[in-house]
């Protein structure tokens, strides 16, 4: 099929199963579609946009198809997402299967965990979170200290893992668990998938000072788990943990990216007025805000031009650190500003007036955007050791 | 337009990195203790306009190179990175204007500018800051008298003209005059060795074919050369803060105190990648902002402020942790890194202050 005929086909397509209502922007929970096993749908449409999605494997455009993927060449990828796009059309699934586990999955799983595992991701059957820091392994990720102990064609699990998004709604989890205590730390870790309905797994949400947040802590107590949920070696699963964080670094980087550009200038305008030439009344801010609006969008070229320089062949490496750095910093720095624009409406907390305080808690949840993925200082040790090549 | 160079742009950086090569910093030092009244290197100059540089922004219908402004841009980046001086950025700039604007009889001295290395200079508003100009230009029977000053004039003190803007009647106009004895010349050295000078203007007589394009032109003459200049000397600042910030990290790699490379400290190696950073910003603008001027795009005399305000800012940025890193050795004048300090400084100052760009940019989003 030419890619004309393709785009006719994805227009149809879209027009056909995609309503109105899932044209719109996702505000409430409920607005996103996670799969698993407990999942349902909040109405006809969402069920029957994700339902044609899925049938075609598009949820996953580019992945094989003989796991149930869209098969697409990255030519049709983009023609499909460049018509969604064009549509407003909300993602028909979320999944930090799709994001996360199934690159690595392609990457390093056995053809028998492919099979296994893939076709589900696909079809949002499962629902899946990310077990890796640890009350003592946050920046310091390789620390962790979570123990399986092999019991015959098992592991015994115990230990305790933070900051699971979604853990309590999830149907699986990929761990990084310690098989190996008398090695060096990197060397005596394994990835791990464990059955969230497993015997002795437990999960508690955590409060940010955001208010309610996705995120839980989750227990294991003598959580038995097959040998054959490992992917790739037992003690190799350090290099997986590392090719799934380089995903989830130029992840975040990109999901600040999209709202990056909507112009602070232009909220200031709104709650502080400009003079009779135009200028906003209030010059030390505007001074920031111009410091800062320049900088996003320098940062903005400079990802197209990271991502120019990738499709031209060259090593994305250690640039997704700088690219995670600075995205998130960015990002707080707006919401720094962001809280001087609003004034006294920027600090409430609840009432429909502010749609439930939403400044005043991003502003707080954007604190964690250093943090999470690996901090900025982690982010600045890898620039600084893997690009300028300083010594350690 | 693409972030990547293309082979024909790449080409032309090496050729120029290989010119520029002849022209290392401690040229500009050496100049500087001769107290040699040029400011540059002639010799160098002859070997630009052999090379054709007064013409790259010049049409091939009037003897140009036709390269653009990225092009332009890649020879500023590698003047950035060994600090050398000429007039071939006014030069080049003022020969662009005159092929797209001029009159017939200006077009004609294209031919001198680029192949004969005539140089121009331009003086912009009267000061850096941009406010609005002090030179005033008024009819008297069939020429113009131009009376006022202008500050900060590039290698005007051996230019053979000069590109000037000034108000006839309240609205901003561009003249080309030549560099006679009628124009007053006070010359004085700058902190990055460079020849600058004050012009004043004293009922200056000028004909009336001195002025550059129609009455309709004028607005669109002053937004190129805001623009472009600005673009261009961002240009520079990146190739000068790309070698400060090189030099530096190659300092930390070498330099050991209490035993170790100073480059294990973290306290200085988290300094390094921040500033890593932001120079991967100056990058991407100048590119974007060079290419825009290609395109034609209005966006942009948006995206050459942007450029201008950000580059001034880094360049300061890097330049500052450059001599602090070195340490007590980067305050010594044998030590090159407080050269790239001082042109820092003063190419953030030229045509358009840091502050002045800033406000630019937000002027022009409405704010």
């Amino acid at each position: 099929m030419s890619l004309e005929d393709f785009r006719k086909e994805v227009i149809d397509f879209i027009e056909a199963n995609c309503a109105e209502s899932m044209r719109q922007p996702m505000v409430k929970e409920s607005d996103t579609y996670w799969g698993g096993r407990n999942a349902t749908f909040q109405n006809e449409d969402q069920e029957r946009w994700f339902t044609a999605m899925a049938e075609r494997g598009w949820t996953t455009p580019t992945w094989p198809k003989e796991y149930g993927g869209g098969g697409l060449s990255k030519a049709e990828a983009k023609i499909l997402k460049q018509e969604m796009d064009k549509r407003k059309c909300r993602p028909p699934l979320l999944s930090f299967g799709i994001w996360m586990l199934g690159p690595a999955l392609l990457q390093f799983g056995s053809e028998e965990q492919r099979q296994q595992y893939l076709p589900d991701i696909i079809q949002g059957k499962t629902r899946w979170c990310q077990g890796y820091s640890e009350p003592g392994a946050g920046s310091d990720l390789a620390g962790l200290q979570t123990s399986a102990i092999s019991d015959g064609d098992h592991y015994i699990v115990n230990g305790q893992k933070v900051w699971t998004s979604y853990g309590d709604k999830a149907d699986m989890i990929f761990a990084l668990v310690r098989t190996d205590q008398s090695v060096k730390k990197q060397m005596g870790i394994t990835f791990l998938l464990v059955d969230m309905d497993t015997e002795g797994v437990s999960t508690q949400p955590i409060k940010l000072i955001s208010g309610k947040s996705p995120f839980c802590e989750t227990f294991f107590d003598n959580v038995r788990v097959p040998k054959a949920n490992v992917i790739g070696e037992e003690n190799a699963g350090w290099t997986v943990a590392k090719y799934l964080l380089t995903h989830e670094r130029s992840a975040i980087s990109s999901a600040v990216d999209a709202d990056m550009l909507t112009p602070l200038s232009y909220y200031a305008k709104n709650s502080i007025g400009v003079d009779e030439t135009g200028v906003l009344k209030d010059s030390i801010l505007r001074s920031d805000i111009v410091e800062w609006e320049i900088d996003a969008a320098a940062f903005k070229f400079t990802l197209e031009r990271i991502n120019e320089e990738m499709k031209a062949g060259q090593a994305i490496g250690a640039k997704s650190s700088f690219m995670k750095y600075y995205g998130s910093e960015l990002n707080k720095r707006k919401y720094e500003l962001r809280l001087q624009v609003e004034g006294a409406d920027g600090l409430v907390w609840d009432g429909e007036r502010t749609n439930e305080g939403k400044v005043a808690r991003q502003f707080c949840r954007t604190k964690g955007n250093s943090i999470e993925g690996g901090t900025s200082e982690v982010q600045l040790n890898i620039i600084s050791k893997h690009i300028l090549g300083l010594p350690s | 337009m693409a972030y990547v160079l293309t082979e024909e742009q790449q080409m032309l950086s090496d050729s120029a990195r290989d010119l520029f090569k002849a022209a290392p910093v401690a040229l500009v030092r050496e100049l500087r203790d001769q107290d040699n009244e040029v400011g540059y290197s002639q010799d160098l100059w002859k070997e630009m306009v052999e090379m054709g540089l007064n013409g790259l922004l010049v049409s091939e219908e009037n003897g140009g190179m036709d390269f653009g402004w990225r092009g332009m841009g890649v020879i500023l980046e590698e003047c950035g990175r060994t600090l050398s001086n000429s007039p071939v950025l006014t030069t080049a700039v003022a020969a662009h204007i005159i092929d797209r604007y001029g009159s017939e009889e200006q077009k004609a001295m294209l031919t001198e500018i680029i192949t004969g290395g005539k140089s121009i200079t331009i003086a912009l508003r009267s000061t850096s800051r941009m406010s609005a100009d002090e030179c005033i230009v008024t009819a008297d029977g069939d020429h113009y008298l131009l009376s006022g000053t202008k500050q900060m004039v590039a290698n005007a003190n051996t230019a053979d003209y000069i590109l000037l803007s000034a108000l006839s009647d309240g609205v901003e106009q561009y003249y080309l005059i030549e560099n006679s004895d009628a124009v007053q010349v006070e010359t004085e050295r700058y902190m990055d060795s460079r020849m600058y000078s004050r012009l004043s203007f004293d009922s200056v007589k000028l004909s009336q074919s001195a002025l550059v394009g129609v009455a309709k032109a004028q607005r669109a003459i002053a937004t190129t050369l805001i623009s472009g200049l600005n673009a261009l000397l961002s240009a520079e600042l990146l190739g000068l803060m790309t070698e400060a910030f090189e030099r530096t990290v190659g300092y930390l790699k070498e330099r050991r105190q209490f035993g170790v490379l100073i480059g294990s400290f973290q306290a200085l190696q988290h300094r390094a990648a921040d500033l890593y950073s932001e120079i991967e910003l100056v990058k991407s603008i100048v590119i974007k902002a060079l290419d825009a001027l290609d395109d034609g795009d209005p966006i942009a005399t948006a995206y050459c402020s942007m450029a201008k305000a950000k580059a001034s800012k880094i360049a300061q940025l890097a330049t500052n942790e450059g001599v602090q890193m070195y340490g007590g050795i980067g305050m010594t004048d044998d030590e090159e890194i407080g050269f790239f300090m001082k042109r820092a400084r003063v190419a953030a100052e030229q045509f358009g202050s840091m502050s002045y760009h800033a406000d630019r940019f937000a002027r022009l989003s409405s704010y």
